[in-house]
């Protein structure tokens, strides 16, 4: 079938709007990070980068930059070992409720945030824990599981059990299979689910507010209570600035590692 | 080890145990529990006077759901918006992912994947913020309105409805670019030297294989908007669903909020039903 070329042109004119609507918001809020007055009103009257020397040398920012990547870095951690297990149990096994198992590691990113963040702040509460950066770590990595659960299983569905099974023949144990044959294998299915799993914890708002404590501020918390403070405006726009050429680093791996990773669940 | 290697190997039923109590114990007894607790809590009472959380049974709060007006106009504006953003969604994405699978040189379907993407993983509320100061007051709208007559949309529903619709499109432009891709050009030819023309070919070949695909992308951008209090309350003085859960909670009432949470919960589950039935889950 060969489209006419009014068809391809009318498409390739819709495309190019759809991006520039994509594009126009981030655009708009880089300039704004140039903009010397602390007004943000447009057009802009002149730029300067004054507000990146004040936003790097400002205490809150970077605590929350450092709170986010450790939040991040630990629910990663434990997405990839626990949603690695389930992917394996349910690739690798026959069994009652392997469904069950599956629809268990989507729920908690199918459920709207709202009810996961209020859900797991009142166990927290009625187990008297205390709220802080472990508590946004357990509420990121129940999200991020399914991430690493993904990855995982596409990799697994993949590779033959053959390598496995001659691993065994020529006398390799449980544990030199699993070094030699399936680690290797896993290895850019790991760095993927571990990549997107990250950047979903790093961007989480929802569930964070409701799992943080008092004075824990991930970037996105403390973004969101700059933004309602006029004052502190420019330097979030720089803030957000760079937020947006960070957004490069996992689209950048994600495509180099190849396109099994489509997984836009998230 | 190699003792226990070899014992592993001889009971797989136990390695399959081992493999699946770390992520049941975390997921059903952390998320299910926690769940559960919260909507337990939407069957307990609140004691007026001393604002705490009464263990006694009652169905109180989902009498308040149903009978107060404001829940039921807060349900129905959150559900109509979730229909309205997810078809704006759908209606923008589809021209994209077309044109991204079946007219963009391999180059280019590259490039434009890339563009697609990279948003997706710029912060949601960078985007949110960006759109907040852009329909303010002298803000970019204002600015390319103004000369032509117009006026932004201010700070309602259409408000929202636009931040949701921005927010969302990547998640509706990448399911259905992959379904697209995934139809073999055999059928399209077969369809032509059948003697159908194009525009026959894509509704009775085309539509009907890519409409999994549109129900796998409207999970996300239906799900989303159900949940979010965020945007909302950013871009808008409009209250939605979330905002509702949210300020109840505030109050506090534990009870009540919960009981306005199953709303959500239970509009997601029945449309996660109806999606599965189509074949969707295979497009996620």
């Amino acid at each position: 079938m060969e489209e006419s070329r009014l068809v391809r042109g009318g498409l390739r004119l819709a495309t190019a709007v759809v991006l520039l609507f994509v594009y126009l918001p981030l655009v708009v809020i880089v300039m704004y990070a140039f903009n010397e007055s602390r007004v943000q009103s447009w057009p802009i009257v002149s730029y300067s980068l004054g507000w990146f020397a004040r936003a790097a040398g400002d205490q809150s920012v970077r605590q929350a930059f450092f709170n986010s990547i450790l939040a991040a870095s630990g629910a990663t951690a434990i997405a990839l070992v626990l949603g690695s297990m389930a992917a394996f149990a349910v690739q690798r096994f026959e069994f009652f409720g392997r469904e069950t198992v599956t629809f268990l590691v989507i729920l908690p990113i199918a459920l709207p945030g709202v009810v996961t963040g209020v859900a797991l702040s009142t166990t927290f509460k009625t187990l008297g824990i205390d709220f802080g950066l472990p508590t946004i770590i357990v509420g990121h990595a129940t999200f991020c599981v399914v991430i690493a659960y993904n990855n995982v299983l596409a990799r697994l569905r993949r590779t033959s059990r053959s390598l496995e099974e001659a691993s065994a023949d020529l006398g390799a144990d449980t544990w030199q299979t699993f070094r030699y044959i399936f680690l290797p294998s896993l290895r850019t299915a790991l760095i993927a689910g571990g990549l997107l799993a990250f950047a979903l914890s790093f961007d989480e708002v929802i569930v964070t507010n409701f799992t943080a404590g008092p004075g824990v501020d991930t970037v996105p918390l403390w973004v969101l209570s700059a933004i309602q403070r006029p004052n502190a405006l420019p330097v979030v726009n720089v803030v957000a600035t760079a937020l947006i050429a960070l957004s490069v680093i996992p689209v950048y791996f994600a495509q180099r590692i190849g396109g099994e990773t489509a997984g836009v669940t998230r | 080890m190699r003792r226990i290697a070899v014992f592993l190997h001889r009971h797989p039923r136990l390695q399959l145990r081992l493999l699946l109590a770390a992520p049941l114990a975390w997921l059903a007894l952390a998320y299910l529990g926690s769940l559960a607790i919260l909507f337990a809590n939407a069957f307990w009472r609140l004691d007026s006077f001393t604002g705490k959380v009464v263990i006694e049974p009652t169905l109180a709060n989902f009498g308040t759901l149903l009978s107060n007006d404001v829940y039921r106009t807060l349900a129905l504006r959150t559900l109509g918006m979730a229909v309205a953003v997810t078809l704006t969604c759908a209606i923008l994405a589809f021209p994209v992912a077309y044109y991204m699978a079946r007219i963009a040189s391999p180059r280019m379907r590259g490039l434009l994947l890339v563009a697609i993407l990279m948003p997706l993983w710029a912060s949601y509320l960078v985007k949110v913020y960006a759109w907040r100061t852009m329909l303010l007051g002298n803000g970019v709208v204002d600015w390319v309105l103004q000369p032509l007559g117009l006026h932004g949309p201010g700070n309602g529903e259409i408000a929202i409805w636009l931040v949701f619709s921005y927010l969302w499109l990547p998640y509706m432009v990448l399911p259905i670019y992959a379904g697209l891709e995934r139809i073999p050009g055999s059928l399209l030819e077969a369809s032509a030297d059948l003697g159908a023309r194009a525009g026959f070919t894509f509704r009775r070949v085309i539509l009907p294989l890519v409409l999994p695909a549109v129900v796998a992308g409207s999970i996300f951008t239906f799900s989303l908007t159900l949940g979010d209090y965020i945007t909302p309350q950013l871009v808008s003085n409009t209250k939605m669903i979330g905002n509702a859960i949210y300020d109840t909670l505030g109050v506090p009432n534990l009870p009540l909020a919960a009981a306005i949470a199953t709303v959500p919960v239970v509009i997601v589950v029945l449309y996660l039903l109806a999606a599965r039935r189509t074949g969707a889950f295979e497009s996620l």
